[in-house]
Parts: C-alpha cells; structure tokens; sequence
C-alpha cells in the first residue's frame, strides 16, 4: 500500500482524465489499474468497490471515491485548488461546469459513426467558439490576471487548459479568434507540474482509438449506439 | 430589491426544482421568474445576465449563478447542508451526484418519443431498484441513522427524498422492497420544512405535463 491514490479506469481518457490532470497539476503521483477485460470489471463490482457499479473510481485517503465531479472537488479542495472562500469556489464551480460541458461533447466523439464525427467535430467547434471560449476570454481579459479566480492558480484554470487542447486536437486553429486564451494556454502550460505532465512518458493518455472504444465497449457492455449531439 | 434569491426558470420541474429543494429545506425564501416565451429568454442573453447562454440562473448574495451544480453547492455551503469536514463533503457529493444521475433519466423522461417511454420507463424502474436505492437503503442500515452523512441533515438527505418522490410518481410501489428508505421518507417528511415545501401553495413545480414539454421546446427552440 503506497499511500498513493490508485485511479481504476481504462487506459486511455474517458472520464477519468480530467482527474489526472487535476492530480498531476496538484503534483500528486498516483498509480492506475487498468480495465481490460469484463472479468475485471466483474471482480471490482463483486467486491462492492465501485458505489454505483461504475468507474471512475479513486481510491484515495481510505476512501474507495466514485463520481468524477466528487473526487475532483475532493483533490481541488485538498490541495487548495478550489479559491480561498465560498464565493471563489462558487465562480471555479461555475467554470467548470462549463468546461466539463464543453469537454462532454468531445468524450463521445471516438463512439460515433464516421459520418456522425463530422457532424459532431462541426458542433464542438461551434460550441467551444461561440459558447464557451468566449467567456473565459472575457474574464481574462476583465481582470487581466494570469489565472481565472482569485488571481490564484486554481482548478478552474487546469479544466480549461485541457478543454482547449481537446478542442484544438479537432481544429487545431481553434484559439486564432481568442488572444487572451492564447497567452492564457501557454502561460499555464509552463508552469512545472503541468509542463511535466504534458510531457512525453506522462500518465496524460493519448487522443482515444478504435482499440480503446473496442475495450469500454467489451467491458461495459454499453455505448453500442451513439449520436451526434 | 428584496434580498432574497431570484431563480430564472420555466414554470416547471428540469434543472431547476433540485434548487427549489433546497432553498426550501434550507428555509430560504425565494422569488421566481417564468420563462415562457423565446423573445424573453433570448432578452436575457442579450442583456448578458446567462453566462453560458442557459438557465437555470440564480441572483443570489450579488452573483448571478448558472451551473445547476455549482448553484446547488453555493446553496449547501452557505446553509450549513455540506457536512462538517472535506470527507463528509465527499460522500454527500458521492451521493448527490448518483442520484443526480437517476434524477437525469427522470428529466429526460418526458421528451422521450412515444415509442420509447416504456422503455426508458423500465430503464428508470430498474436503477432506481437495482443500482441507486439499495446503496442508500445500505448506508442508513449500516449506520442506523436517521440522515445519510454525519447524523446530520444535509444536501444529501434532500437530494434522495426529491428522488424517492419523483421516481414513486412513475413507479408508485418502487419503495416495496426498502423498509429504510420507507423510514426515511416519513422522517424527511417531517421535518419543517420539507413539510412545508410538500404543502400544496409552495413553490414546488408538479410533475412535467404536454404543456411543459411544449413550453420548454418553445423557448429553446433554436
């Protein structure tokens, strides 16, 4: 027992990558499981670790944590990444939430038809540049700090990095109308922990393949058949 | 300018009757603003006031909140509904948010095309036996406690009774086999104010109907 927390994922993005950011931003090292098969699976719901039968799942501090959106309030708020009061963490909330939408629609993207990713790729970019990155080219340029709350680094500020990496994997010119966004990207990809995580040979997973789709599918028995948003 | 929270919403359940929930079991006052048109709607993004271009919106301590999490959370934090330490905030966030995974389905329900309401009817029936209540029915066995995190009243007691309610709607018998739950229904419906809240005159929305469905595709209609 390394008293490092130990994430149960697949290996590759899915759900549980915004915790790895979250993690690595924190610098906290961490260990992976990784499902490959149904039989894994079966074992870690028979063993009652997985709340609601479903992963993510961290096992972190004694507890075996489930639901993306608790353990990374956990890790924000333990590693003071989550604003100095109640109204700071109201607005990282309210960030997120955005974000995590955005970054939603990209999660389905490798379980869809070929013709339903055009179609898709044409809505997220949509979205990311009318909805989304115009608010937090907004609030970066209102305030003019380096950071989105509090002029502190914050978990706000690691979901938004990796939303717009996301977002620039499906077009890579995404951020040309946004300048602040710009700086803001390169500003927060230097800072040590997560210019190491963006490295090679870093627990970040690759863009998601067919073998990764092919995996969740054969060990969930699920997401056969997805739309287009 | 009274103070009080301002919610922005349709005259209905969605999104928004969560906050509802507890506003109230928190025994806070608060005000409404029905959407019921798309010129009123696409006012309020023009005039800047939805930071994502959607509802629900909350005025409330001078911020106009969007995010229905992030809502809920401000709300739980301020009125002392969010546990006593980080891990008591982990399992009420743990629970809330898988019972805002079968509360999803229940939303969703009504904009199901008719050839799938049954199915997506079972879909709800079944987590709600198979994977949401048996967890809760366990926590309250395990502890023998009255609320779910911490002997204390939280964000997750009222989070579970809404659910309860909202699944016994379409599945009237669905508590048969959980004699805790059953328990804590009585009990949450006891309490002040809970009671007042299931009280007919309060703010609480009924359940969606047509002209709810029709109104929500009006107003969002791109």
């Amino acid at each position: 027992m390394s008293g490092k927390p130990k994430l149960y994922y697949f290996d590759g993005r899915g759900k549980m990558e915004s915790i790895r950011w979250l993690l690595a931003a924190a610098g906290v090292e961490f260990e992976e499981e990784f499902l490959e098969t149904r039989e894994q699976y079966e074992k870690l719901l028979q063993g009652g670790s997985l709340l609601f039968q479903q992963v993510p799942m961290v096992e972190i501090d004694g507890m075996r944590m489930v639901q993306t959106r608790a353990i990374l309030s956990y890790i924000a708020a333990k590693y003071n990444l989550y604003g100095k009061d109640l109204k700071e963490r109201a607005l990282i909330d309210m960030y997120v939430g955005g974000t995590d939408d955005l970054m939603g629609f990209i999660l389905m993207f490798p379980f869809l038809s070929a013709e339903d990713k055009e179609k898709q790729r044409a809505f997220i970019v949509q979205k990311a540049t009318s909805r989304y990155f115009p608010v937090y080219e907004k609030v970066l340029k209102d305030h003019g700090q380096d950071f989105l709350v509090g002029n502190n680094f914050s978990w706000a500020d690691v979901h938004l990095l990796e939303a717009i990496l996301m977002v620039e994997e499906k077009k890579s010119d995404v951020l040309s109308g946004f300048p602040q966004l710009q700086a803001f990207k390169a500003r927060i990809s230097s800072i040590p922990t997560i210019k190491k995580f963006l490295e090679p040979g870093s627990q970040r997973k690759p863009v998601p393949d067919d073998k990764y789709v092919e995996t969740v599918r054969r060990v969930l028995r699920m997401y056969y058949d997805i739309k287009a948003n | 300018m009274s103070g009080k929270p301002r919610l922005t919403y349709l005259n209905g359940r969605g999104c928004m009757e969560t906050i509802r929930w507890l506003l109230a079991a928190a025994g806070v006052e608060f005000e409404e603003v029905y959407l019921e048109t798309k010129e009123q709607y696409d006012k309020l993004i023009k005039d800047g006031f939805l930071l994502f271009q959607q509802v629900p919106l909350v005025e409330i301590d001078g911020m106009k909140m969007v995010q229905t999490r992030a809502i809920l959370s401000y709300i739980a934090g301020k009125y002392n509904l969010y546990g006593k330490d980080l891990k008591e905030r982990a399992l009420i966030d743990m629970y809330v948010e898988g019972i805002s995974d079968l509360m999803q389905m229940i939303l969703m329900f009504p904009f199901s095309p008719p050839d799938a309401k049954e199915k997506n009817l079972d879909s709800i029936k079944e987590r709600a036996t198979n994977r949401y209540f048996p967890v809760f029915e366990k926590v309250l066995k395990q502890h023998g406690q009255d609320f779910l995190v911490g002997n204390k009243f939280s964000w997750a007691d009222v989070q579970l009774m809404e659910a309860i309610l909202a699944v016994e709607e379409r599945v009237p018998a669905v508590l048969s086999g959980f004699p805790q739950l059953q328990v804590f229904k009585t009990k949450m419906s006891n309490m002040p104010t809970i009671k007042k809240f299931l009280q007919p005159g309060s703010p609480r929305k009924p359940p969606p109907d047509d002209h709810y469905v029709e109104t929500v595709l009006k107003v969002f209609k791109k």
